[in-house]
Order: structure tokens, then sequence, then C-alpha cells
């Protein structure tokens, strides 16, 4: 056992390292890029946040989601409900769309989990759209199709606002950087690991005497409310919400994001996540058929690699150890 | 005190009657063993014990405790455990995890988030003895799927143990062994702690005649006989509903 | 009924196959486009019906052949390339066919309408509703009634045991997710003159389908019908009571569903 000791706090410290200079890297991006690219970079960090949260439920317990948008929006109306109509500040408005959409994620929870498999893909993709229908049909509380505009940057006291770039950028670093960390706090814990026996055979579980339901219920509401906090943050950043923060459109590329850097292994889907804002950045501008490029992603994830780019990268390493 | 009670327990399936009324009881540390030809509803039984289905009628107690329509993690939190009939592991996990999910299962951690796993050096060392009790230990790091069907087999059963069980269900432990694999089953069935009690199905009647203290038999859902081996070897009809096999 | 043919489509196809086939919207907003274009070619609806629903079982085969038959059974991959194609698809026709809203003419012999006790009901209609009883009755026989159908409820219960006899099950998987694509296309043309075919279409249509098949079960014909109806009946009565929460009025009954029956009114499992 000392042999896999040394290795494992000597990986630790390998581990420790990259993860400083990761922070530090990040602290020190906005005095090296320009506004454009740095909006980039809290694109990426807000939909890794996003990723990972829907890692969760699909890599690490096995039900794969088509409606994980849905708290996404809801937290990023909420936020915006609250900021533009009561005027309530970030300190209230953030917590209140977090709670708000942990109630939302109990109700559609308790539904959808009295299915698996594909009902439950249908039903989450079914609630999802309910969701995207009321914020598209109710117009007097959310503005419809045109959204919710001007939300303003938070403040973080009357004479310290965040509107500011750099500011504000620190500000989803903070935020989502936590997120991520709790997240694979959770991931890692007893109960994360809990989550992926739950994915590798429910009935085994239930036999050694754990509470399935409970643990699926838990890992649903904790998704949700990570994305939750992608979705306000979002809707911090574009100072605008739309019903396009809900619809299946957006469900679908958060998976893909998830497939496509490897599910199951969170540092993956947050990989995903970067590819995906970068590819969608460059293609749009030469292209309005972002759809087809999507589409054809997908497909050739499921063909070609369907663990990820981390997949992809720990088999090329198996096979360097074999030969 | 009785360990397991079964008492008048049927089960229907849209017309066909798996089980008509069985009962029986088993003693504290007994070796039972549930013998009968194919669809004799040894299978539903156990299921119904273990609660992955219910009863369409009577009542099962553990220790006294009526346990008929408790959901069956409860029950394995009553100390029920059991192996499948089809191996059912956590096959992409490595051996060394399925141990310690067990293991886990027996903790009451009121809030599992805190600690990271692998803070826990008492689950590990505990995984490691285990691993170690059963000659397991050199598998530890391989995946549940990349070991063979006889390791596979072996860790069903210690994963059923690990929740440190004080009933436990095996069902056909030594089905599709290698004439090889078996004595090694075998031993780690003949070895297991006198203070647990043992209900098991069985095909192989060597095996079961070996192992039991008492044999139960089944036959198209009725409890056709009880009692130890020889009065059961020595059972006219048992031998009837057995032609053909043996 | 229109809700009947594709949610018919997706059941068979679950049912048989257990593919979720995401791409079912785009196999009815397609029949739609198709439908559209060989009628102003032809001008027959009938060759539009028939054209549309063959072109689109066609797609559907190859893309059964080629992309879904190597992920049996593994429902990720499947997720995967069939909302890949979705989006594939609903792009392309907003590039072929831009993305505006177009509009398909009544066929001559349904043009009018039908005097009942004071209402007038459109015959189209009319037609439509006697149409899908009658393709309902077809999918009856041809799943009770005949050996193909006894092929396939024996696939569907025990596919191993099925192959083991000889059937031909890889024929019987690419010819149903075909028979369901045409059953979709079916549905995008006989719904063009009533409901207009359009961008958005598809995500529209693929929702209502799984609500109708949640409400149903997955795998059911009678659920397909029954489903259809009721959710057909519950979406034009939000539309007309409640048109802001009229996705409200489907979430409904299908929470209620699925806090009593969750498998579906005739759902198996």
């Amino acid at each position: 056992m000392s042999a896999t000791g040394a290795s494992s706090s000597a990986k630790s410290r390998g581990i420790a390292a990259i993860f400083l200079l990761t922070v530090i890297l990040f602290a020190v991006l906005p005095y090296l890029l320009s506004t454009y690219y740095l909006g980039l970079v809290i694109e990426i960090l807000i939909f890794a946040l996003f990723a990972m949260s829907l890692d969760l439920l699909i890599g690490y317990t096995g039900m794969a989601s088509l409606g994980h948008a849905a708290y996404f929006g809801v937290a990023a109306y909420a936020v915006g409900l609250l900021s533009l109509k009561l005027h309530w500040s970030v300190w209230s408005a953030l917590p209140a769309a977090l709670i708000i959409v942990t109630l939302v994620a109990a109700l559609f929870g308790l539904l959808a989990l009295r299915t698996r498999g594909s009902y439950f893909l249908m039903i989450t993709l079914a609630l999802s759209q309910v969701a995207w229908g009321i914020a598209f049909g109710w117009h007097s509380l959310t503005g419809g199709d045109d959204g919710l505009p001007d939300v303003p940057r938070p403040a973080l006291a009357s004479d310290w606002s965040l509107a500011g770039d750099r500011s504000f950028y620190f500000f989803v670093l903070l935020l989502a950087g936590t997120g991520m960390l709790l997240l694979a706090h959770v991931a890692m814990s007893p109960f994360g690991f809990a989550l992926r026996g739950i994915r590798e055979s429910e009935t085994r579980m239930q036999a050694l005497g754990y509470n399935v339901w409970r643990y699926k219920f838990a890992a649903f509401i904790l998704a949700a409310a990570f994305a939750g906090l992608a979705g306000a943050l979002y809707a911090y950043y574009n100072r605008f919400v739309s019903p396009d923060y809900l619809q299946v459109f957006r469900s679908a590329e958060v998976l893909l994001m998830v497939i496509l850097g490897g599910a199951g292994t969170l540092i993956g889907p947050a990989i995903g996540a970067a590819v995906i804002v970068l590819l969608e950045n460059v293609i749009s501008a030469y292209t309005e058929r972002w759809l087809i490029v999507i589409g054809t992603i997908y497909i050739l994830v499921a063909l070609f690699a369907p663990g990820g780019i981390i997949g992809f990268i720990r088999e090329l390493r198996g096979r360097r150890v074999k030969s | 005190m009785t360990a397991l009670s079964v008492a008048d327990i049927s089960r229907n399936f849209e017309g066909v009657q798996a089980l008509d009324n069985v009962s029986f009881e088993v003693a504290p540390g007994e070796r039972r063993l549930i013998i009968g030809p194919n669809g004799a509803g040894k299978t539903t039984l156990f299921n119904i014990l273990a609660g992955s289905y219910a009863a369409s009628s009577g009542r099962v107690a553990l220790f006294g405790c009526d346990i008929t329509h408790l959901p069956a993690h409860e029950r394995a939190r009553l100390g029920l455990s059991r192996t499948f009939q089809i191996t059912n592991l956590f096959y992409r996990l490595t051996v060394l995890e399925n141990v310690l999910l067990a293991l886990q299962a027996g903790k009451r951690t009121t809030l599992p988030v805190l600690r990271p796993m692998r803070a826990d050096r008492e689950l590990l060392a505990q995984a490691d003895a285990l691993l170690e009790h059963w000659g397991l230990t050199e598998l530890a790091k391989l995946a549940a799927q990349d070991i063979s069907y006889g390791q596979q087999r072996q860790l069903d059963i210690l994963l059923a143990m690990a929740v440190g069980s004080k009933v436990l269900l095996l069902d056909e432990p030594t089905a599709g062994l290698s004439a090889a694999e078996v004595p090694r089953v075998m031993a780690i069935l003949r070895g297991l702690p006198r203070d647990t009690t043992v209900l098991m199905i069985e095909h192989d009647m060597d095996v079961a005649f070996e192992l039991a203290d008492r044999i139960t038999v089944l036959h198209q859902g009725r409890l056709l006989a009880e009692g130890n081996v020889e009065a059961i070897r020595s059972n006219p009809q048992v031998t009837d509903i057995y032609l053909g096999f043996d | 009924m229109l809700l009947f043919l594709l949610a018919s489509g997706l059941s068979l196809i679950f049912g048989l196959m257990k593919i979720l086939n995401l791409t079912h919207g785009s196999f009815y907003l397609l029949g739609g486009y198709f439908g559209l274009v060989v009628l102003q070619k032809t001008g027959s609806f009938v060759l539009a019906v028939l054209g549309a629903s063959l072109a689109i079982a066609l797609i559907g085969i190859i893309m059964e052949r080629f992309f879904l038959r190597r992920f049996h059974l593994q429902q990720l991959p499947q997720v995967l390339v069939t909302f890949g194609f979705l989006f594939i698809f609903s792009d392309i026709a907003t590039v072929i066919w831009g993305a505006n809203p177009q509009s398909m003419p009544r066929p001559e012999l349904f043009a009018g309408s039908l005097q009942f006790n004071g209402f007038y009901y459109p015959t189209y209609r009319l037609f439509i509703i006697g149409f899908g009883l009658f393709v309902a009755a077809f999918l009856w026989w041809l799943q009770d009634g005949t050996r193909i159908g006894a092929m396939l409820r024996a696939s569907v219960d025990n596919e191993e045991i099925a192959r083991a006899l000889g059937i031909n099950v890889s024929l019987l998987f690419t010819l149903v997710f075909g028979l369901g694509a045409f059953l979709a296309a079916l549905g995008g043309v006989m719904g063009g003159p009533i409901l207009g075919v359009y961008p958005g279409a598809d995500f529209e249509v693929l929702l209502l389908g799984f609500v109708v098949v949640i409400i149903g079960g997955l795998g059911s014909l009678k659920g397909a019908l029954v489903g259809g109806l009721i959710v057909g009946l519950l979406d034009n009565f939000g539309k007309v009571f409640f048109p802001e929460l009229a996705l409200f009025t489907i979430f409904a009954p299908m929470a209620l569903i699925l806090a009593i029956r969750p498998a579906g009114l005739f759902g198996r499992e």
C-alpha cells in the first residue's frame, strides 16, 4: 500500500500545481485580452459550469436529460425579473434565483423521476418545453419573445458596480470557479461515488441498502442548482434574458458539450464547453448554418468518439502503455 | 426467534400462479437450501423476500419484524442481503470500488458529501482486508468486467457479505462456474460465518446436499417437501419430480 | 389524428427497436415540404402524399441502415445521432425553403365543408379523421392479422429468440423504421393544408409526439390513438381559451399521468 501511497501523493501535488497555475492564468487573462476575447472566456466559464452540472446527471448518475436548459433559463429569468422589476441587488437576487430553481427542479424531479431511460429523456424534454412555453407565452411577465432587456450588471454596493469588463470578469470567475470546485467536491465525495454505483447498477445499489430514489433526486436538484447559477451569470453577462435560454437547442448544446468532452469526467465537459463556445464563435462569423455544423458534430462524435475528448486521450494513453 | 419467517406467500403474474401459499421458517444460522425444477418459483421467491417486487399475498418477517411492504433498500438496511442469478456487479468500476460501495452502504453518514472518498482511510483499510480475506487482492485495480466469471461470482457474494448481513440470500452461486472454479466458491460458502443465516437456491444437487442443514423443495409454485438431507434424499416425491435430473 | 400518425410511428420504432427517434419531427417537417414541392410540380394531391411519404421513408431507411443499426440498444449514441439529424434536416429545410411559413392548398375534393346541426365542419378535417382511422385499422390488422405482424410481435417480445427462429430481425428493423418515417411524413403532408408548412414544425410536433406517447404509453398503438386524441383536443382547447399558457394545458395531463401511471395509459413495463 505504501507504493500506491507515494505515487498518489505525488499525483495530488501535481494536480495542486496544475490547479494553481490555472488559477493564476485565469487571474491574469483580463490584463492580456481585449474585451471581445475576455467575453469569450466569460462565456466559456459559464458554459463549463453548465456542462459540468449536466455531467453530474449524465456522467455520474447515468440519467440522460434533454431538458437541462430549463434550469439555466429559470434562474436567468428569476435574476432578470428580480433585478429589473423589483430592483433587487445581486446579493438577494442571485440566492433567490437559486432557491427558485431548486424548487422548480424539485417539482420537475418528482415527476421525471417516476420514469427512467427513454421515458426520462422524453419527460425532461417535455418539461423544459413547458418552461419555454411559459417564457414565450406569458408576455406580461416575461416579455415573451422580446425577452427582458437591460438587465443591470450586478452592483456589490451602491457605489461598486460590476459593469466594467474586468470587474465583471472576476465576478464570474469567482462564482463559476467556486461552482465548479463545489461540483468536483460533490463528485469525489461518497455521495458522488454512490451516484456512479447507481449508474452501473441500480438494482445492486438497492440490494446493498442505498435509497436510490433519494440519491437520484438529490443529484437532479444539485445539477439543476448549478445549472441555475450558470444561467444567472449568463443573464448578468448578456444583460438580456429571452426564451432562447430555455429552448431545446440549448439543452442539446450542453448535452453535446458533455459528450464531446467526455461524460463522467467533469473536466471533459468543461473542455467540451470551451470547444463548442469557440467553434460557435468562429463558425458564426462565416455562416448562419451553425445548426448543421452542430448536428454533424453530434453524429461524428457518436460515430467516432463516444467517449469524448477525454475518452480519446485515455485510449491513446492506453495504447501507448500496451506498446 | 426465527431468522426468516415466510407465511402464505403467493404471487400471481397475469394469470400464472408463480407461487402458491408457500410457508416456511428458517432458524438463525441455518443453511437452508431451496431446490426444485425449473419454473418452480425459486427466484420469484427470492425476489419477493428481497423486495424486488411484492407478493400478491402473504407475509415475510425478518427476526420477527414484518418486512412484507418494505422496499428493497430498507430490507438491506435491516440485514437482508442477496446475490443475483445473473451476476450483478458494477462492471465499469474496479473490484476495489465495488467493495468500497458495499462497505459504504453499511456506514450511516448523515451528509455523505462532506469529505472526499480518498480521505476515508478506515474504509479503504476495511476494503483491503476484505479483499485479502477472499484472496482477491491482485484483482483490486481491475474493472469488474475484466475478471473471470468465477471471480465475478465470488465478488458478487463478497458484496452481499460486505454489507454485514444477517440473512444472506444466494441465488445459484455456483451457476455457470467451470469445474475448476467450483471448489473455490464451495470453500467460501462453507466458510461463511455461522451467525449468518443462509438461504441458497441451487440446481446442483451435490452442492445442495453437501451444504444444507435443511432443504425446502418447491414444485410448480408450491412447497412440496421440507426436511433434512436424508429425508429429502429418500423422499419419493422429490426424486419423482427430478426424473431426468441427477 | 395527425398526432396519431406521428405518435404511432414513434411508438412502433420504440416498441421494436427501443430507439427514441428524435428525428421523427424532421420526418413530419420534410414530409410537408416534399409534399408541397410535388404538389406544386404535379398539382396532384395524391401524388404529393404518396411521393413525399415514400421519399421520407427512404431517407429514414438510409438513416437507420447506416447510422443507427450499429448502435443497437445503445441509448446515448442513438440520442446523438437522431438529434444530430434533427438539427441538420431543420437547417437544410430552412436553407432550401426559407424561413417563412408556406401554405398548402386543400385538395379540391375536400375544399368545402359539411353542414351538420348548424355547425360548419370543414370536409378536409373530416377526411383526415377518417383517413387516420383507416390507417389505425390498417396498422392494427398488420400487427395482429399478418405474418409480418407476428414476426414483429415476436421480435418485440424477445429479439434473440426471434433471430434464432430465423426471423430477419435487422431487415424488420429497417422496414419498421421506414414505416415510422412514412407515417410521420404522411402526417406532415396531410397536415399541410390545415397547419401550413413552416420551420420549427419539427420541434413542435416532436414535443407533442412525446407528450402523446407519454400519456398513451410507448410501444402501444392504442396508446398512440387515445393519446393523440387527448393531446389534440387539449392542445386546441388550450389555444382557444388560454393562449398564453397553451403548453400548460398539455403539461397538466402529462403530469397527472406521470403521477399515477408513469408507463402511460397503455404502456408496457
